[in-house]
């Protein structure tokens, strides 16, 4: 999976968003919700990111897809750096780069049926311009997500959740991506169809060998989808890591306090386990602590947390945290 | 323990464009004294509506309990007044929602909202009830209770308005507190800190629990019994032990393998439950899982399967196969 040069490089990503005062007058400021984040994907990789609401995880994704304009540092897709190309050009990367949401309702239009929903992008971007054959191509696209040819004809309120979120796979497909971020896929969904869909995002990587960015804070999920993980706190990288290192032996006190929160579904297990029960709440991304952000809440800090700023740091080979304890 | 709440038959439509949907279809269950009890099941299974239910909060027109009966401390609520049901609806009977945003009141500060269940239900007067809410706020462990009971749920965050909810809904003591989804809209971590409380709290005041959710694993850690809801009807039953080590219906089953589990070794493939929830507006005759089940066999599209014991613990379970799957469980 390394070696030779990664699909999509990330290096130093910031995104600030100001806050004006508004109307009532209320507090100005910067809102850091990406700070200094490096990590690359490899082809035919899937890296998850985790962590909390506010933790920059989505935002990251959004100047990845250019859906933002990153504050400064740079991502390099297929070796080209993406601030550095010209309009058509850029146009032409982002043709190779898809999303799928988290709600599959709120991002399908309920005025379109299925087919046409699909059909779109083949036509906007004249990947496949001739009608009869677009038409071919969209039953295609169907079948490989798992949808019957009539449900082209159907309008999304129509279908279930599943259903939905499998439209939303056919249509980002459509543009024979490289990559696709994949922004909370089945946290919406049910529990018995969250399974249905996970199986396929595997089966459509392997078969069109597609390269994912699995954004998501079920850590469980990430686990079974994950090859390697990088957790995210108020902004911050705090651990990067081949799955199997991450869990079997996190080296960050926030990923560890993460992963003992989940709950397993094991009564024995569960009356048996010893959990790290963080206290307090992430503080505001405008006004982050100083030194380590985590420090405020994390169980192990000692007085040097306060002042420095941890460094990403290769503990391991292939394994990083940003912690000076690690 | 004796039984605190026994809801018998509890049977709850709505009438919709597509037809009657029987949201909730003859469900029997009941939590004992101290107890925390879990309704589990995915979207539309009829968890939340048997709450509403027990509270009478069902929104009429529309919707409508067509049966059943809900015995609370040996009263039948559904034959109560409306006023004597007031009486118990926050006092006796809690209820704490998912998204505390939408059900706390935006325009009234976090101390009136406490302090106005303490004056109406309790008869505290005001300067009485201030020090409770205080008391209340510290034991949901908000600090600075004198600040925070001045400010607006806007000034809260997700956790903080949630620890709130649990303070108005432990103000009066109930003896039963009804949690539909209580952190499902929360982060891993404040999950975490929010059910340690509840837990905490429940015990030390031997308040009785009824848990409303979708989480298996958020089941598996707080729950004493569980009750498995699918297509508005009750399918399996039992102590959580019990059910989670042996389960007994198809559905149960597909639901625990369906998931990822970070205490064993990662699966090469998830095991989903294939197709989808039944449509309520057109269920089957027979049992409403069968379209989806592994182990069905031509009387599942029939006969519709009625609860039976399967086990230690009165673990029930609807299913006219359970010996099969017991036995393809055992060959695992």
């Amino acid at each position: 999976m390394t070696g030779g040069r990664p699909l999509l490089e990330v290096r130093n990503l910031v995104k600030y968003f100001h806050i004006s005062g508004g109307l009532f007058g209320g507090r100005e400021g910067v809102v850091r919700a990406v700070d200094d984040v490096s990590f690359a994907i490899h082809r035919g990789e899937t890296l998850g990111l985790v962590g909390e609401s506010g933790c920059g995880k989505t935002t990251t994704g959004r100047c990845i897809l250019q859906l933002e304009r990153p504050t400064h540092g740079q991502i390099l897709f297929e070796g080209r750096d993406l601030a550095t190309l010209g309009r058509e050009e850029l146009r032409a990367v982002r043709r190779r780069m898809q999303v799928i949401f988290q709600d599959p309702y709120s991002s399908l239009n309920p005025r379109m049926t299925v087919g046409q929903i699909v059909a779109e992008p083949l036509a906007v971007h004249r990947i496949v311009p001739d009608p009869v054959k677009r038409e071919a191509r969209v039953q295609e696209l169907l079948g490989h997500v798992g949808l019957l040819p009539q449900h082209a004809r159907r309008y999304p309120h129509q279908l279930s959740g599943g259903q939905r979120q499998r439209v939303g796979i056919a249509r980002a497909l459509a543009m024979e991506p490289a990559l696709i971020v994949c922004d909370e896929p089945v946290s919406a969904l049910d529990v018995s169809i969250q399974a249905q869909i996970i199986n396929l995002l595997e089966d459509l990587q392997r078969e069109f060998g597609l390269t994912y960015l699995f954004v998501a804070h079920d850590l469980s999920v990430v686990r079974h989808i994950s090859d390697r993980v990088a957790v995210m706190y108020l902004g911050k990288l705090v651990e990067l890591a081949d799955r199997k290192a991450l869990y079997d032996d996190p080296l960050h006190p926030y990923t560890r306090a993460l992963l003992s929160a989940v709950p397993i579904p094991d009564p024995e297990l569960e009356s048996r386990r010893e959990h790290i029960v963080l206290g307090g709440e992430v503080p505001s991304p405008l006004n982050p602590p100083a030194g380590c952000v985590f420090h405020p809440r994390c169980p192990i800090a000692i007085d040097r947390c306060r002042a420095a700023v941890p460094e990403l740091r290769e503990i391991r080979p292939g394994h990083w945290a940003a912690c000076i304890l690690a | 323990m004796g039984a605190l709440l026994e809801v018998e038959n509890l049977t709850t439509e709505f009438v919709t464009r597509g037809g009657v949907v029987r949201a909730v279809d003859g469900v029997s269950w009941d939590v004992r004294e101290g107890e925390t009890v879990a309704l589990v099941g995915e979207s539309g299974c009829g968890k939340s509506v048997s709450a509403l239910s027990v509270m009478r909060l069902v929104a009429a027109p529309a919707g409508r309990i067509v049966a059943g009966r809900v015995r609370f401390k040996g009263r039948d609520l559904l034959a109560l007044s409306d006023e004597e049901m007031r009486r118990i609806r926050g006092r006796e009977i809690a209820m704490i929602f998912q998204e505390p945003m939408t059900s706390l009141n935006p325009v009234l500060s976090i101390g009136r909202q406490l302090t106005e269940g303490l004056e109406i239900h309790l008869g505290m007067t005001p300067a009485e009830a201030r020090r409770r809410a205080a008391e209340l706020l510290a034991m949901v462990g908000i600090p600075d209770a004198e600040r925070r009971l001045r400010q607006y749920p806007h000034q809260f965050s997700g956790g903080m308005r949630q620890r709130m909810m649990i303070a108005m809904a432990l103000a009066c003591n109930p003896s039963l507190i009804l949690a539909d989804e209580p952190t499902t809209a929360l982060d891993v971590t404040i999950q975490a800190q929010i059910l340690e409380l509840m837990k905490a709290l429940s015990r030390r005041l031997g308040v009785a629990m009824l848990i409303i959710t979708h989480n298996l694993g958020v089941v598996a850690r707080y729950a004493d019994r569980v009750n498995v809801m699918y297509a508005g009807r009750i399918v399996e039953r039992g102590t959580a032990r019990e059910l989670y080590a042996n389960p007994r219906h198809p559905y149960t089953l597909g639901l625990l393998r369906s998931v990822p589990r970070l205490d064993e070794p990662r699966r090469a493939r998830l095991d989903p439950i294939e197709g989808q929830p039944p449509d309520l507006t057109r269920l089957p005759a027979g049992c409403a899982f069968a379209a989806r089940c592994a182990f069905r066999v031509e009387r599942c599209a029939r006969d519709r399967p009625g609860l039976v014991g399967v086990g230690a613990g009165d673990h029930v379970s609807a299913c006219w196969e359970t010996e099969r799957l017991d036995r393809a469980l055992a060959t695992r």
